[in-house]
């Protein structure tokens, strides 16, 4: 599954990131192969995503949330 | 001990270097411009045990890769200049992230001191920083402060006078992670590659450094994930939004803003002008002089002056509710919404301001992500109805829908934000097509801002507005005045015959099919692009009521006065309505003109701004005129 189909209050585990132009970015603020993820909420009209990583917040929208492979835990 | 010292600040975005840069320096700061790019540049100077102190804020970013010309900045800033000290500060409630810039700087060879800030909210989330460990397990010094407890800063003061970084260097286990980051720079030659590797190699060393010197507590839910359950998930978000701006726009026009507004007015367009007036007769001064000081000068001036407290009550509420992290929301839930207008969620904050002053509103555009983001917002920002457009629409809906007037001048916002929005549209399709929006947010905790650090952003974006006063409309004024009473012969005494009708009469003649060709409305139309403040002064000054108020709490009155002079026959409501619409969307004044060249990049642009928006508000302003005319009105 990609993070774009994580559910509201789901823990996942991020297996890998598609190429774009964000992977770098995204890696770079802490999200890796491995890194635990938890899906938060989502704003009212159910995008952009809030999820929550290595002890912060971070809102992506479901478009880029679609290149990030994961599992959930 | 005596002598000077330099420091540099970085630091990720929202770790709170901002307060302790504000809190150390105070009013003492200087901001300017890094030099080719439109990022704020400040130093500040403090005076402490005999040293003088300069400091500077470096961008906050998260990493150093020189990707973005904040990230260029901080690491060009740090490998050119010798600073003696450099301050990374640490949010220790995300430690876990902030430390990644910290390796990266520290690979670069940098001396660092630590700065772990926010300790009190490290501790509300349970997160124990061992200070003595983390030194040694780095090598480098290690600070603790809370930004906004006067000690702690009066503490990394003394350290910044007695520390010497001699003693310190990289710890062993730090050069092995130096050393494997040079073999993967120096072996890996794909770019990508090399720099995916090295990310995973720091978050492998700070997974180390955790396990050594961080313990983490399980604390219940924090009080931001309960406040964002309220004021970021679903269908109440919205709600709550208009809400608060509501209650924004209230304290602006309504509580504080416009009492303090009517204050100044009364105190500048009464008493000031009243004392000027007199002493300047008693003088002897010639009668020309006279009309110049006050008809021209402290009358446009004046007008200026009243909006000064509304642009800053605005811009004070709008800093305080980014202090509090509460604007990352508000980009977090509302874009969807902008998107869907071309825009991003962290257009809000800037586009907001616009409601007050398009130059901060345009400037606000450098937070944005991407350049097609930035221009978008940037050509946005103009439509909307800022704070001297209000007058414009309120007068014109006194004076031909009395009965009406708060709906006309609602509509007038509206026709702003949906005019911004059909342009942005257009634009996105044509001028600004390739580049894909991305919105990467971090969501900081909800936090109690720092007002030093509230006052200060206040103040630099409302300083502006001053600035103008004292400048472009000043000499705008002095013009204005000189062409109403003077034409090729001398002084005139029938405005008539002034220069400023056969200039005005031009330009009205480009209006003929939008109902309001006349060269009393023209002459409104080249003042409004000096400042839009000065269209329902001009009016006054044409119109023979020379002492118009330009606020909009005293249109009814105004409107009952001016109803009296040509301006009641020279309009239909109809035409006013044209008139209104034209002014809402017409080329925006010089100073924000100068602004939109100075941060779109080049001079092209700000003629297209001017040029373009002329053209668009022509046009609807003709639809507007010609199919109310078709439709009876």
């Amino acid at each position: 599954m990609t993070l774009k189909d994580g559910k509201t209050g789901m823990t996942l585990r991020v297996d890998s990131i598609g190429e774009s132009g964000l992977k770098e970015r995204l890696m770079t603020m802490g999200m890796l192969p491995g890194t635990k993820i938890k899906v938060l909420r989502s704003a009212p009209l159910g995008d952009p995503i809030a999820i929550g990583l290595r002890s912060y917040n971070l809102a992506i929208r479901r478009k880029d949330a679609e290149q990030i492979q994961v599992t959930a835990i | 001990m005596s002598g000077s010292l330099s420091v540099a600040l970085t630091g990720n975005p929202n770790t709170g270097k901002s307060t302790i840069f504000n809190e150390l320096t105070g009013a003492r700061q200087k901001i300017g411009n890094w030099p080719g790019v439109t990022v704020d540049k400040k130093v500040g100077y403090v005076r402490h045990n005999d040293k003088d102190i300069m400091i500077v804020d470096l961008p906050g970013t998260y990493s150093v890769n020189a990707r973005s010309p904040e990230e260029r900045i901080v690491i060009d800033y740090l490998m050119e200049n010798h600073t003696d000290l450099v301050v990374d500060v640490v949010d220790s409630s995300n430690i876990e992230r902030n430390l990644f810039l910290t390796l990266q700087l520290l690979e670069k060879g940098i001396p660092l001191i630590i700065d772990l800030n926010m300790q009190d909210e490290a501790k509300k989330r349970g997160i124990k920083i061992d200070v003595k460990k983390l030194e040694k397990f780095l090598g480098f010094p290690v600070l603790l402060t809370v930004a906004r407890d006067g000690s702690s800063l009066k503490n990394m003061l003394n350290v910044f006078t007695s520390i010497s970084m001699e003693g310190y260097g990289p710890s062993e286990k730090l050069q092995d992670h130096i050393a494997k980051a040079k073999e993967i720079e120096s072996t890996v030659t794909d770019e990508k590659a090399r720099q995916e590797q090295l990310i995973e190699l720091r978050y492998a060393f700070i997974d180390e450094i955790l396990r050594e010197s961080v313990t983490f507590s399980h604390v219940g839910t924090t009080t931001s994930e309960k406040i964002d359950h309220v004021l970021a998930n679903g269908i109440l978000a919205i709600p709550a939004f208009l809400l608060i701006m509501y209650a924004v726009f209230q304290i602006t026009f309504e509580w504080i803003g416009q009492p303090i507004a009517d204050f100044v007015d009364e105190l500048v367009n009464d008493q000031f002008l009243g004392w000027a007036s007199e002493t300047l007769a008693d003088a002897g001064v010639a009668d020309w002089m006279q009309s110049l000081v006050c008809d021209g000068i402290i009358g446009g001036v004046g007008s200026v002056i009243t909006f000064v407290p509304l642009i800053f009550i605005l811009f004070f509420c709008l800093s305080f509710l980014d202090g509090t992290g509460y604007m990352a929301r508000v980009a977090f839930i509302m874009d969807p919404i902008m998107r869907r207008c071309g825009l991003t969620g962290k257009g809000v904050m800037p586009l907001m301001m616009g409601f007050g002053c398009g130059v901060p509103s345009i400037m606000g555009a450098r937070a944005l992500d991407t350049e097609k983001d930035r221009m978008l917002s940037i050509m946005a920002a103009p439509f909307l109805t800022c704070g001297a457009k209000l007058p414009i629409m309120a007068l014109f809906a006194a004076m031909f829908f009395p009965d009406d007037a708060a709906n006309v001048v609602f509509a007038m916002y509206v026709v702003g934000v949906v005019m911004a929005i059909v342009s942005t549209k257009l634009l996105s399709h044509t001028t600004f097509k390739d580049d894909n929006s991305t919105f990467l947010l971090e969501l900081p905790p909800y936090r109690m801002p720092d007002m030093k650090t509230v006052l200060l952003e206040t103040w630099d974006k409302g300083k502006g507005y001053l600035v103008k006063a004292g400048t472009i409309i000043f000499l705008g004024c002095v013009i204005l005045w000189f062409l109403s009473a003077f034409n090729s012969e001398g002084m005139v005494e029938d405005l008539n015959d002034s220069f400023l009708a056969s200039i005005g009469s031009v330009i009205g003649s480009l209006f003929v099919f939008q109902g309001f060709g006349n060269w009393e409305a023209g002459a409104a139309v080249l003042s409004g692009v000096l400042a839009k403040e000065s269209v329902v002064s001009t009016i006054g000054i044409l119109y023979g009521m020379p002492d118009i108020s330009a606020e909009a709490e005293d249109a009814v009155e105004t409107a009952e006065a001016m109803l009296g002079t040509g301006m009641g026959s020279a309009f239909t409501p109809l035409s006013a309505i044209a008139f209104m619409v034209f002014s809402q969307l017409y080329t925006p004044c010089v100073t924000a003109l100068g602004t939109i060249k100075k941060e779109a990049g080049g001079f092209k642009w700000m003629v297209f701004a001017a040029v373009y928006m002329f053209v668009l508000a022509w046009v609807v302003s003709l639809l507007v005129y010609q199919i109310g005319s078709l439709l009876g009105f």
